[in-house]
């Protein structure tokens, strides 16, 4: 028989809609607007899973958020499984695979089980204090042991498929649940016209009102009022109304991020929808509506699959129609479970009550039970469970007035509908750092002094009657929006208030009894118990040994039955003992939500040049230098990249090589004071450049340290065009504009960013003048009209340029300016010019082969963030006249003017053929004692196809005083021996530069 | 300083925009023409000349051909179609003489993309943290902001239709491009199951 | 996130912006006049205030301004924000290093935290 467990009528389901979906291979009937759960329920299966630690049978505990047990894998399809889904939120929809957890054969006989019989064994602490020895046993057989038989669900292993997106939002009011509090306070703010975002977890708006059969609100049915109420707010344009979404961090300044499920419900997948979707909501205010989770009571075996909280019955009864049991026994400390149980009773079961309470204590709802004929018991405890993967009846006992237990009674039954009190969902507003306070009244922490512009309303705040928790809400939303108006609504009184128990009393061997407080992490009161007895007294030590309050539920369920126990050991109050931080995420979130769109090619700008294209198109390979994709080499038809980069050396000190240095930073420096900007940013003097003319800049921080290198040329008096290092373009430039605007308003300066509107064409090699000149217009290229280190405007190709003279590899060179949008027309220009002349295009392989070959520094590779001018051999450039510049008063500190600094030189080995691993470290003796003296390392190394040899760039120790001497550097095999030489080792005399 | 003259036709990073297009699915991203653009930075009294430069920082002059966007106390973003460029230095050199002052040609640095439609507030929400309704982000509003990992500047022009141009590096284009589009798709309507 | 008011564009995401340090530190008219001691101290060290610390803030991605804030490191709440060069109506206020400010508790183990 399909859904055994369904009632004949009633219920949010749509019985015109059923649906299928399969559990651990089996096919499960349910009805459209069921969760997995539910439909679970419908059809009899309780037994859903296997706990984390003793892999005892488990059960569904709850209806909502907080469900600690009933986690299970959801498969989507191929990189769609998702381990870990509490059942009572997955929607049921056609389709769905779901799957049970943590078991091994089966869910029903699972070898794992063991475990419980060993339980006097896994106490808490039991990891720590038992695999202490040996230690090196722990990587290779503890832990991974451990990990495979304790555990949840498994990770995903296929990448996810699906696309995530991300929205900023902004509103006024920002409510969070909407159950009667947060409906209340959402229609008072939406009446002031003000933005207002309603979000709530679920998929239906409503709370506590979407099962709510017998209340009255504004003198009509609760549910009537939630669907008028629903109808206004969605009809407001200043309204989003947000179902399935689940605010789940609150940050600083009112910014809070919730996560929507837009499509997981739907058969199709949604199409081309995000799956999830990250909101991050900036609220001008916030108000707190996520109500309250019902606590279980700590009895033996109260995890037995039956076993649920006695709210969740009412839940599964009246909303989803499907009763958990035929025989349920409602075991309480307080007044919610009788609602619960005449629910029940009403929807068809066969009901017991059983209440801790004595009689005296309670109000008027035993008797209400009594008149509609369910049996009551007052003054009497729980004394355990009996079943195994499913409950089949609850061991109860009288207690009387001075704590002595009576004659034991077994109601048999197939469900336990239990209720030990609620506690606050104040999570959100203790992530916003508002302070808890505790109330004896409520036992509860609740809501104190706000951190932030929030307020907290209804269940939320520890208030549960119905007409309150309106009443609060359309305060609370009215506030927020900074209106007056207050409308009260009438309801239905509602039977609160209930009486702690920390753990249910009982008369059984305390070292038997198998009661579970955390139910996702298999912790017994005994096991808290016995970690405050070792010593662990603060609570958030008792929560990482015992792990109570861990993983994915966070003990949402068990947080205030812990503290109790803990207090209780300690003889301290709650509030002496305090609560465990609450941190984000307040239910677990996917990567995906919260990683969006980043991913693939939106995960990170990739920037590219105008010629990026045409380097695609001939071969290039790309290496990442910041966020650009820069050609490397070239490689013709079996090249690799040695071959390659070997050629291209070649090319270019024999012929004429073509590179693209878009990527080069570039400022626009502009004003009457340009030059003494200059002058203080840079090392070199700048008064006397004239215009037209280019120098090698070097810029420290104010430490003394380089921070970046580059040609500048002067356009005119008042313009320089400065370049500088392709990942240094934005840290220079923010670099200036902290000094101008900081310390120097008093110079008329402005620093434009121009990196993207010049593209650079390097043309270097004895044939590049030849190879431009049949292309440029308005400038004589001639060595005496345009001398190394000049640059002249004009046009090349038509196109206006900024014509460089310079050189980077020591051939004569020039670096060709254009606007970007026609760089890519220039180029192919230049290669058709060029082809007579051999010309090859060259990669930053060989760019900086070449200039290792003559000495150049690279910024980042030759320095590192602690090497000053005269360390690289450029104390030269230091303008001796200039009384002060960024980083001059450093370079006389102690220990920068101090012997023993690490000197850029050269390292010739004595094998030409052993190339240096960059990086490696160097020694005067390796036969010295470990550990030994090191003198620095080497910075770049290369193969030089010029010089036929490898060549080497080193910092070491005062290493311009060990000219010739026999360094030791390390390999992966040991040791090679190299000559230091001077850092250049091609054309010393820089001849060739100036053809 | 200045070289503004173009005859070399322009390679775009995005392609040339296709004829123009009706936003679809209440929404179009579209790459704009080759347009010209200046830096202007000023400093001292901004006594109106032929410019409009004493509006209010995060503000926007004039319509979707010819504008002038003050993004900071003496910054201003300026842009014009292509063949106008040489007209708008002379008469700003003009205009400026005698001030310190700098006007750098970016025509080639910016890329423009066009947003338009009834969800383009939403589309740009998915990259940019910043209040793009009415009250805070008014048509006539320009500032430079984020999108995504890519800095942007964001001006909403005045329309029928909700209207913006986003401009960000050349670079950066086809990572600001692909964000947009990836956000076109995923601002799309998905059918809600009403509530009962 | 926090919302920081920048002075020219009002309040905007913190991702527009990049923090600066310690504000106030002005840098020596004439650097070679001091001591190598002064000059270290102006350099490197800096104030790491539990309370209210005057702080160099730069809208990077926004205005390109930078100016100067007042925050409370504890609350991460502004008192104020105001131009490069002023100062703050509210200094009386800035915590000094030696003497710890009160700290608001939100609770009692967060504070043991």
């Amino acid at each position: 028989m399909a859904q055994p467990f369904r009632t004949s009528r009633g219920g949010r389901i749509d019985r015109a809609r059923p649906i299928r979906f399969s559990f651990n291979g089996r096919t499960v009937e349910g009805y459209h607007g069921d969760t997995v759960a539910s439909a679970l329920l419908a059809n009899g299966i309780h037994l859903v899973g296997r706990s984390f630690k003793y892999h005892r049978p488990r059960g569904i505990l709850s209806h909502g958020p907080d469900e600690p047990s009933a986690l299970l894998s959801v498969d989507r399809g191929p990189g769609r499984v998702d381990p870990n889904n509490r059942a009572s939120v997955v929607e049921a929809r056609d389709g769905l695979k779901t799957l049970s957890q943590n078991h091994w054969p089966s869910l029903e006989v699972d070898v794992g089980e063991v475990n419980d019989l060993l339980s006097p064994v896994f106490v808490a602490g039991f990891y720590y204090k038992t695999f202490m020895w040996p230690r090196k046993f722990w990587d290779k057989v503890y832990e991974p042991v451990i990990r495979a038989a304790a555990g949840l669900g498994k990770a995903p292993v296929a990448a996810d498929p699906d696309r995530y997106a991300n929205r900023h939002a902004h509103c006024d009011v920002l409510v969070v649940g909407a159950g009667p509090a947060g409906l209340a306070a959402a229609l008072a703010a939406a009446r002031t016209g003000k933005r207002v975002i309603l979000a709530d977890e679920g998929p239906e708006p409503g709370g506590s009102l979407l099962h709510d059969l017998t209340s009255q609100v504004d003198g009509r049915p609760a549910a009537v009022w939630l669907a008028e109420t629903l109808t206004d707010l969605d009809a407001r344009e200043n309204v989003i109304l947000l179902p399935r979404t689940t605010a789940f961090g609150y940050y600083n300044h009112n910014h809070v991020a919730l996560a929507e499920r837009v499509t997981d419900h739907l058969p199709a997948g949604g199409g081309q929808a995000p799956r999830e979707r990250l909101w991050q909501v900036r609220a001008g205010e916030v108000v707190l509506a996520g109500g309250a989770h019902e606590r279980p009571l700590v009895f033996s075996d109260n995890d037995r699959p039956g076993v649920m909280l006695a709210e969740s019955v009412r839940v599964f009864a009246n909303r989803y129609g499907v009763l958990p049991g035929r025989r349920i026994v409602f075991a309480t400390t307080g007044a919610s479970a009788y609602r619960a149980a005449l629910d029940a009773k009403a929807a068809g079961a066969e009901v017991t009550l059983v209440d801790l309470r004595l009689e005296a204590d309670c109000g008027a709802e035993p008797a209400e039970l009594r008149a509609a004929g369910i049996e009551v018991l007052t003054g009497h405890t729980v004394l355990g469970a009996k079943g195994r993967k499913r409950v089949t009846g609850l061991v109860v006992a009288p207690i009387g007035p001075e704590g002595r237990i009576g004659a034991s009674r077994l109601l048999s039954c197939d469900c336990v509908g239990m209720s030990g009190g609620w506690t606050p969902a104040v999570h959100l507003f203790s992530q916003s750092r508002g302070k808890l306070v505790y109330e004896p009244g409520l036992d509860a922490f609740v809501p104190g002094t706000s951190a932030q512009a929030e307020r907290s309303a209804g269940a939320a705040k520890g208030t549960y009657d119905l007409a309150a928790c309106l009443a609060e809400g359309d305060a609370a939303g009215a506030e927020a929006a900074g209106s007056q108006e207050r409308r009260a609504l009438a309801a239905t009184p509602t039977a609160t208030g209930f009486q702690p128990a920390r753990v249910m009393p009982t008369n059984a061997d305390p070292t038997k009894v198998r009661a579970f407080v955390d139910f996702q992490n298999d912790v017994t009161a005994k096991d808290i118990k016995l970690a405050v007895r070792e010593g662990f007294h603060s609570i958030e030590h008792v929560k990482r040994y015992t792990t109570t309050g861990m993983a994915t539920d966070q003990g949402k369920t068990s947080n205030m039955n812990a503290l109790g126990i803990v207090a209780g050991q300690l003889d301290k109050t709650l509030p002496g003992v305090g609560t465990t931080t609450f941190r984000p995420p307040y239910t677990p979130v996917t990567f995906g939500t919260l990683v969006g769109p980043a991913r693939h090619a939106l995960f990170d700008p990739i920037r590219t040049t105008p010629i990026h294209g045409w380097a695609e198109a001939h071969g290039a390979l790309f290496e990442n230098v910041a966020l650009w994709r820069r050609a490397w080499y070239f490689p013709k038809p079996g090249e690799d990249l040695h071959a390659a980069v070997a050629r291209e050396c070649k090319a270019v000190r024999e012929g004429v090589g073509i590179f693209d240095a878009s990527t080069l930073g570039k400022i626009e420096i502009v004003g009457p004071d340009a030059a003494e900007f200059m002058n203080r940013m840079y090392i070199n003097p700048w008064a006397k450049l004239e215009p037209g003319r280019c120098r090698y800049g070097l810029m420290l921080k104010e430490d003394g340290y380089i921070l970046d290198d580059g040609v500048v040329a002067r356009v005119s008096p008042e313009c320089f065009h400065v370049t500088t290092t392709t990942g240094g373009a934005a840290r220079v430039l923010a670099h200036m504009e902290d000094y101008l605007q900081t310390e120097w308003h008093d110079l008329d300066v402005f620093l434009t960013s121009t990196t993207e509107q010049w593209a650079v064409i390097a043309l270097q090699g004895p044939k590049a003048r030849a190879v431009i000149e049949p292309l440029v217009d308005g400038i004589d290229l001639s060595p005496q009209a345009f001398p190394h280190m000049a640059m002249r405007s004009g046009t090349i190709c038509g196109v206006p340029t900024r014509l460089f003279r310079v050189s980077f590899t020591g051939e004569l060179g020039f670096e060709i300016n254009v606007p970007s949008d026609q760089a890519l027309a220039v180029w192919e220009a230049i290669m058709e010019a060029g082809r007579p002349h051999g010309i090859t295009p060259y990669g930053t392989e060989t760019m900086h082969v070449l200039r290792a070959e003559k000495g150049y520094i690279i910024v980042g590779q030759e320095t590192d963030g602690t090497v000053t001018p005269d360390d690289v051999g450029l104390a030269g450039m230091i303008a001796k006249a200039k009384k002060d510049f960024v980083g001059k008063r450093s370079l006389a500190r102690p220990d920068v003017v101090a012997k023993g600094r690490k000197q850029l030189i050269g390292l010739v080995t004595d094998d030409p053929k052993v190339v240096l691993d960059e990086g490696a470290q160097i020694v005067a003796d390796p036969g010295q004692p470990i550990p030994m003296r090191m003198l620095g390392h080497v910075t770049s190394s290369y193969w030089s196809a010029n010089c036929n040899r490898s060549i080497a760039l080193a910092l070491v120790a005062d290493g311009r005083d060990l000219m010739g001497r026999t360094l030791h550097v390390t390999t992966p095999d040991g040791f090679t021996t190299a000559t230091v030489a001077e850092p250049v080792f091609l054309d010393p005399k820089g001849e060739r530069i100036n053809a | 300083m200045l070289e503004v003259r173009y005859r070399t036709a322009r390679t775009l990073p995005l392609g040339r925009p296709v004829a123009p297009a009706l936003p679809r699915g209440g929404i179009l991203i579209q790459p704009a023409e080759a347009e010209a653009r200046f830096s202007l930075r000023l400093r001292g009294p901004l006594s109106p000349g032929g410019f409009p430069l004493d509006r209010p920082i995060n503000t926007v002059t004039g319509d979707d051909r010819r504008w002038v966007a003050r993004l900071g106390p003496d910054e201003w973003l300026i842009g014009m179609p292509e063949g106008e460029a040489d007209l708008l230095a002379e008469a700003a050199a003009a205009d400026l003489r005698g001030r310190a002052h700098s006007l750098v040609d970016i025509s080639h640095r910016n890329v423009g993309i066009d947003v338009t439609g009834a969800l383009a507030a939403d589309v740009l929400n998915a990259g940019c943290p910043l209040d793009l309704g009415d009250a805070a982000f008014p048509p006539g509003s320009a500032t430079r902001t984020l999108l995504g990992k890519a800095e942007i500047v964001l001006i909403r022009h005045a329309g029928a239709v909700p209207s913006y141009r986003v401009e960000c590096w050349r670079s950066f284009a086809t990572y600001v491009h692909g964000f947009l589009q990836e956000a076109a798709i995923a601002a799309q309507p998905v059918e809600r199951v009403p509530a009962r | 996130m926090l919302l920081i008011a920048c002075p020219h564009c009002g309040n905007r995401p913190e991702t527009e912006f990049r923090c600066g340090g310690q504000a106030h530190i002005v840098r020596p008219v004439d650097p070679a006049a001091l001591d190598d001691q002064s000059w270290s101290e102006h350099l490197f060290v800096r104030s790491n205030p539990r309370g209210v610390h005057a702080e160099r803030w730069c809208h990077s991605h926004g205005c390109g301004r930078w100016f100067n804030a007042l925050r409370d490191t504890v609350s991460d709440r502004f008192l104020e924000t105001y131009p490069a060069g002023a100062q703050p109506t509210r200094s009386s206020e800035i915590t000094s290093p030696e003497v710890p400010a009160t700290v608001t508790q939100s609770t009692v183990t967060q504070a043991r935290a």
